[in-house]
């Protein structure tokens, strides 16, 4: 395959003369202008650059890049290109691209800021981020004092659709992490206990750490990802569609109208759920007790039963509700900061369940401290 | 009457819409600074310029989506940008607006969108709110689409429905962000003809974001032409009278997409 080839010509001392041959193609691959260069650098350096384009070939943007390229070189040396010999098109279009001038500044950026400055940005992004979080939380506890005094504006049947898609939906997949964690806590416990010959405290182990602990954790881990991102995917696409626009220019607070509804509903469904989660991660453990320890349902409930308090499982359940309301504020927060485009959209749903998972292990871990300091 | 777009109005009325000195601005960025013009009652009045200059930044300005860097905006005499927010709210009822997409919410049928105004706003029974909703969704040719998604309909369709829902309220302002923006010329030319028409029927005041010359001189009668090199607005009043006799050449240039003056102003 010939390739694109240019040769270089002096027919007097001030000119140079470059005879373009062959195909100029990308696919092809573009010349090195190296030889140019030099006959540019030369100690005598021609005024003016001509060009011969008899022996062209079909040509693409490859020569537009060259001559490109051959107009800056000549361009820093002082030496005045001149395209008549150029195919008309081939001179449109290079006229094309110098029409408009660079727009000073257009080029983003200017290289990373130094370490120093970074930590210093991401210090300023984080209290931004905290003081978001706050102000946020704020906004909606005066949507919800407005609720209490009937007076908040939001439509019952989303709320219910809400409750529906937080509660029932999340059902399966809240069934099956709740029962595959008691499972794993009772084999773990299982080998240990057994070199004790202490294996009934199997019941006291699963019942306390899931009724406690893993219930409300695992419960609210699943619907950080499910609910909170699907909250903020969709707070995020309405603000894309400029839904939310709509709503408050029609006088309606989009935290009433949407945010309200759906952090009521995961309330609501959080301790449904997570009591849920207990009940099936205990049953998860009396699959390992009967099947590894040859303890029978009835004894493992009755020693369940025995072991876990009232005050464990309120406990649980309180956490619940309160991780129910970290995640509807993740989500939420996250889908009404959403930027105006679809990798904004996806970005809020991505930080949306870091947040929430965040804060849910954060709360986890203050509650630990709480609950012992309290007695509880 | 058509106003000739001089900032003074007939006296002892005020404007619909006095806007002074209003600065758009991101953070330290200047978008377009010392903007003043008012538009008069049951004027159509266009918004235009190139393209990011700012149009639609300075709707979301006349409504109250984005604060003021500096100045004022006043609807009636009352000044919108200093108003409280039950003010602010009150006045918003009077505006309707119709976004570019349409901005229909997705989860409920045309009729409950257009209801939705209805129901917060109005001492209307659900009944009659779907009554009016029906009205208005004939009124923009849309009638037995009342129980449909958005997502079930075309996007000329969601626009018309937009606009059926700007007119919920029957406000005394129109709104209209690019409204021919993704629509075929007829259906741009009859959403047109729609808007002489509430002008004219409803005695509504409408400002259009636009850049369609077609519907420019079509319909409007006062414009403001928002220059981006100089961040200001160069050219004010009647769109075919700054097409011919404008002092400002990138204004004629525009209004004649870009044709030079060699060609004969038509006069008349």
């Amino acid at each position: 395959m010939p390739a694109a080839e240019f040769a270089l010509a002096r027919p007097t001392t001030d000119r140079l003369v470059v005879q373009l041959g062959g195909p100029w193609t990308m696919s092809g691959g573009i010349p090195d202008a190296a030889p140019l260069e030099q006959a540019l650098g030369s100690g005598a350096p021609p005024r003016t650059i001509g060009f011969e384009a008899a022996g062209l070939g079909e040509w693409d943007s490859a020569l537009l890049i060259f001559l490109t390229r051959l107009a800056e070189l000549s361009g820093t040396r002082g030496v005045t290109v001149d395209r008549s010999g150029l195919p008309e098109g081939v001179q449109r279009l290079l006229s094309l691209a110098e029409a408009v001038p660079e727009r000073q500044g257009a080029r983003g950026g200017g290289g990373a800021p130094p370490f120093l400055a970074r930590v210093g940005l991401a210090a300023q992004s984080a209290a931004a981020t905290a003081g978001e979080f706050v102000s946020f939380l704020g906004l909606l506890a005066i949507a919800f004092a407005a609720l209490a005094r009937r007076r908040a504006r939001f439509r019952w049947s989303d709320l219910l659709l809400f409750i529906q898609q937080a509660g029932a939906d999340a059902l399966p997949i809240v069934t099956l992490i709740a029962f595959l964690v008691g499972v794993i806590m009772a084999f773990v416990g299982a080998i240990q206990l057994q070199k004790f010959g202490a294996a009934i405290f199997i019941a006291d182990l699963v019942g306390i750490a899931v009724v406690r602990e893993m219930g409300a954790l695992m419960t609210g881990i699943v619907m950080a990802g499910r609910t909170g991102a699907a909250f903020a995917a969709q707070l995020g696409t309405m603000k894309v569609t400029q839904e939310i626009d709509a709503l408050t220019t029609m006088g309606i607070d989009p935290l009433e109208f949407l945010v309200l509804p759906r952090a009521l509903a995961l309330m609501l469904m959080m301790p449904l759920l997570a009591l849920y989660a207990n009940l099936i991660g205990v049953i998860g453990g009396a699959v390992i007790a009967a099947g590894m320890l040859d303890i029978g349902p009835q004894i493992y409930f009755r020693e369940l039963v025995r072991a876990v308090s009232l005050t464990d499982l309120l406990g649980g359940v309180f956490k619940a509700s309160v991780y129910g309301v970290l995640i509807a504020i993740a989500g939420c927060l996250r889908g009404m900061q959403s930027g105006s485009s679809a990798s904004a959209v996806g970005d809020a749903a991505t930080s949306a369940v870091v947040t929430g998972i965040v804060l849910i292990v954060c709360a986890c871990g203050l509650f630990a401290v709480l609950f012992y300091v309290l007695g509880i | 009457m058509a106003t000739n777009g001089t900032p003074a109005s007939p006296a002892g009325t005020a404007p619909r819409i006095a806007v002074r000195d209003l600065t758009m601005a991101f953070g330290s960025f200047v978008l377009m600074r010392d903007l003043t013009f008012t538009v008069q009652s049951r004027d159509i009045f266009i918004i235009m310029g190139g393209s990011g200059c700012g149009k639609s930044t300075l709707l979301r300005h006349l409504i109250g989506l984005i604060e003021p860097a500096k100045g004022d905006i006043a609807y009636d005499g009352h000044s919108f940008t200093r108003a409280s927010s039950l003010e602010r709210e009150q006045t918003l009822r009077r505006l309707g607006i119709l976004y570019q997409s349409g901005a229909l919410f997705s989860s409920m049928t045309l009729a409950e969108n257009v209801g939705l105004p209805l129901g917060e706003f109005t001492r209307l029974t659900a009944a009659e709110v779907r009554e009016v909703a029906a009205l208005k969704l004939a009124l923009v040719g849309l009638k037995g689409f009342e129980d449909f998604y958005p997502s079930q309909i075309s996007g000329g369709m969601q626009k018309r429905a937009g606009l059926a829902r700007a007119m919920a309220l029957d406000p005394d302002i129109l709104f209209f962000d690019e409204p021919s923006a993704g629509l075929d010329p007829i259906s741009s030319r009859l959403l047109d003809e729609l808007i002489l028409e509430l002008r004219d029927s409803l005695g509504a005041t409408i400002v259009v974001v636009t850049h369609e010359l077609a519907s420019i001189f079509a319909i409007g009668n006062n414009c403001i032409f928002l220059d981006v090199d100089s961040r200001t607005a160069i050219a004010h009043g009647d769109p075919k009278a700054l097409r011919d006799h404008s002092d400002q050449p990138a204004v004629r240039r525009f209004l004649r997409r870009g044709a030079e003056e060699t060609e004969a102003p038509p006069h008349g």
